[in-house]
């Protein structure tokens, strides 16, 4: 059983309540950090831990956190980003959902490393439940004295507001959030300036996702370098992984990262293998932005030794083989799925999502979705596949935010991973319609390269 | 600061973005821009048909920037090595993009005003190819009516947002922008209203392809059957400074004087862009120079003869006939 840092105290009943929350040991990193240490050493503290990121990128937090530009006079935000949209992730509604106190308390060490006064948190406008949750939970923490002025007799002020979106998935991305947050449409900006020298309002800005702000509570109760050996390598800490698709018990984990993903997958402590007693065909291991990979490859790297979940593992092979964590949103795929559907019901989501901002990511989505919803309903062409990696290729690294990319990768790679299977949609159309390609070889071992 | 562009070196300003850095150098190595335009602030990084590769990012830290970057809205750093039509990537790129942008774009040109003085003409002519790999219906839009002095063509149009920065920045009140997103975003007004301030004129100035083109000129004349002239009188809102597109005798267009670059030298008012159509109401300087490039200068004969010809006996002699023809205009 692993350790459970986050989602410890899940099931208490009435842990979404501050009282309960507080008998649980909640706000105690808020009472020492506030009392005990100083901003910079939170901010040492964060950086010794390695927690990377967990919204998508893994970027270090604490190096993030570093780069705050800190000049005299200018406020400082933190924002949380909360604007979880992408097609397989659910953690961190779920977080907010059940255990919001969480967030709470790890906005205000949060702020407070940062020198923040005022915090947001930014959620996604089909988010409402979790608007009045959170609201809830912030007017309990402030009558309590934990928020506002003067916080536990530190001197130290924080007011924390919650903004729902309009409900767009391009407001995820960071900078977009904060025009969102501004009052403004929700582009992209282009960077340089980067938020943390100038951001929300044209001031330092430090945009993290939910799940990375509430792990700083366990790195400063435990200390850093107790949370850093957790987890293996560079992929410290625990990962809350949202498993869906046809598993037999679909949800939110918590995971140390390097748990291998065959246990993950397979495992009565997670998700109980695939559901209906059928077979693994796919997965796609970090919400759908990320590469799709056939269940040989997901199970085994390409040099035959077990694939982990973890930033590393995951990413072992690159984009010829390998995935990536992105945000935990872990989707597998039994052999009944079919996968020209799949990813042409990504692209959709990807065309309909786009800004329209900048031209590869506005008119690329487009087309490569009606390419796609072209082969799926039969009327396909065999150069329509070289037609799609092209213009992913086009579309990929051209673009003012990464949402761009994040549209490329799951076609370019369902055509690497799966080629045949968009073949047989085009040589046998009329079948396509009627049934799935099925599982094939897609979960056949790995040939194993012969050494000389 | 020094600056090297497809191994030109030029010495510029601090804060000079790569591509003005390019316009200063001039010629091929310049990136073509659709989104960017020098007078109006915050513009460009849009379009990305100026993506370059940065292979040396400055003397100081000399690693090359892992993408390529939009030339318009990234800076300068002394020592900075910057490839365009030398890298085939950024060739490639660029193909992509003119591709992307004309996927939905109309092929009107023979009914558009724009055709001639068309940026996205001239881009899909340098860099895109001859057919499209295209083969689904072009998007359309319900068509609005912005008032009885501009026409928008939203079908036309590329979201460069450069008509609504210079609402923004150039009029009092902005009555348009972006509605919706991804592909389906377009310039609008939302509550039906027409475009209509002492400038906003310069929104049909400022767009890059034929979605905002002047009502009053509407199907009048092809641009390179006028003849441009430049004109000056007292405005008391604006420079006054303008070009006169003449057809015969007939003012039949007003507009800004454009460089070579498309970008107006200074903006102007409506009322001499609508209201002064007769030759009375300016004050002639003399015939506009446009770049030996553009359609526009089509048979306004008007050309230096190649200088090898001039000095080379030989040539001469052999391009007798030519060479006097050639010298006599």
């Amino acid at each position: 059983m692993g350790r459970k840092l986050l989602l410890e105290h899940i099931n208490v009943p009435g842990i979404n309540t501050f009282d309960v929350y507080r008998s649980k040991g909640g706000y105690a990193s808020v009472e020492k950090a506030l009392k005990t240490m100083s901003p910079e050493a939170i901010v040492e503290e964060v950086k010794k831990s390695g927690l990377r990121g967990r919204g998508g990128a893994g970027f270090p937090t604490g190096m993030k956190w570093s780069f705050l530009a800190k000049p005299e006079g200018v406020a400082r935000y933190l924002v949380c980003n909360g604007d979880e949209s992408e097609p397989g992730t659910f953690k961190d509604r779920y977080l907010m959902t059940y255990i919001p106190h969480l967030l709470i308390e790890g906005m205000i060490v949060s702020s407070f490393a940062l020198g923040a006064n005022t915090s947001y948190i930014y959620l996604r406008g089909e988010m409402m439940p979790q608007v009045r949750i959170l609201e809830k939970a912030i007017a309990e923490a402030k009558a309590k004295g934990f928020l506002g002025k003067n916080i536990l007799g530190t001197g130290y002020d924080l007011e924390l507001y919650v903004q729902p979106g309009g409900g767009a998935y391009i407001c995820g991305e960071e900078t977009a959030l904060l025009e969102s947050l501004e009052g403004k449409r929700g582009n992209p900006r282009i960077k340089p300036p980067f938020p943390a020298i100038a951001g929300l309002y044209g001031c330092p800005t430090v945009v993290n996702n939910v799940e990375s702000i509430a792990a700083v509570v366990p790195i400063i109760n435990e200390g850093g370098d107790e949370y850093a050996k957790i987890g293996i390598g560079r992929s410290t800490g625990t990962k809350l992984i949202s498993a869906g698709g046809n598993l037999k018990k679909p949800g939110v984990y918590e995971i140390e990262l390097g748990v291998p993903v065959e246990e993950f997958i397979y495992s009565d402590e997670y998700c109980g293998g695939i559901a209906n007693g059928k077979r693994l065909k796919a997965v796609v291991a970090g919400g759908s932005s990320v590469p799709i990979l056939p269940a040989n490859l997901i199970l085994k790297t390409i040099n035959n030794e077990a694939r982990l979940m973890s930033y590393e593992s995951l990413s072992d092979g690159g984009f010829v083989s390998g995935t990536m964590l992105g945000s935990g949103g872990f989707i597998a795929y039994d052999e009944d799925a079919c996968i020209v559907r799949n990813t042409w019901n990504f692209a959709r989501f990807y065309h309909h999502e786009s800004c329209g901002q900048c031209s590869p990511c506005r008119e690329g989505t487009g087309w490569m979705e009606k390419v796609l919803h072209r082969l799926e309903y039969g009327h396909g062409k065999m150069s329509d596949m070289d037609l799609l990696v092209d213009v992913s290729k086009k579309i990929e690294g051209n673009t003012i935010c990464p949402l761009g990319d994040a549209a490329a990768w799951p076609v370019a790679s369902a055509i690497r991973h799966f080629r045949d299977e968009f073949e047989w949609h085009v040589t046998n159309a009329s079948e396509a319609t009627s049934r799935n390609y099925g599982l094939a070889h897609y979960a056949d071992p790995l040939k194993v390269a012969e050494t000389a | 600061m020094k600056v090297t562009i497809d191994g030109i070196t030029v010495d510029v300003e601090p804060g000079t973005s790569i591509l003005n850095a390019a316009r200063q150098i001039g010629g091929d190595i310049v990136p073509p821009a659709m989104c960017y335009y020098s007078k109006l602030q915050g513009s460009g990084g849009k379009c990305r048909t100026c993506l370059v590769k940065v292979t040396k990012g400055s003397e100081k830290d000399p690693r090359p920037m892992p993408k390529l970057v939009a030339s318009c809205r990234t800076g300068v750093m002394d020592g900075m090595e910057v490839q365009n039509i030398t890298s085939p990537e950024v060739i490639e790129a660029r193909k992509g993009v003119v591709e992307m942008l004309l996927i939905n774009h109309p092929l009107d040109c023979p009914v558009c005003d724009q055709a001639g003085e068309c940026h996205l003409q001239d881009l899909g002519f340098e860099h895109g190819a001859a057919k499209t790999r295209y083969e689904f219906d072009r998007r359309t839009f319900e068509k609005i009516d912005i008032g009885d002095k501009i026409q928008l063509h939203m079908t036309r149009c590329i979201l460069c947002y450069r008509c609504v920065f210079t609402a923004d920045q150039i009029t009092n009140t902005r009555l348009h922008g972006i509605l919706n997103r991804g592909d389906h975003s377009e310039i609008s007004t939302y509550i039906s209203k027409a475009v209509d301030n002492d400038f906003s004129g310069n929104m049909i100035d400022v767009c890059p392809v034929g979605a905002l083109t002047d009502k009053t000129f509407r199907f009048k004349n092809r641009v390179w059957f006028t003849k441009p002239v430049e004109a000056h009188r007292d405005c008391d809102k604006c420079c006054g400074k303008v070009t006169l597109w003449y057809k015969g005798e007939d003012v039949i267009r007003v507009t800004g004087r454009k460089d070579v670059y498309g970008e107006v030298e200074e903006f102007i008012c409506n009322t001499c862009r609508f209201d002064k159509k007769k030759t009375a109401d300016w004050v002639i300087e003399g015939p506009r120079k446009v770049s030996h490039h553009s359609v526009i200068s089509a048979n306004h004969y008007e050309f230096t003869p190649l200088p090898v010809v001039k000095t080379n006996p030989v040539l001469m002699e052999a391009n007798k006939e030519q060479f006097e023809r050639e010298t006599r205009l």
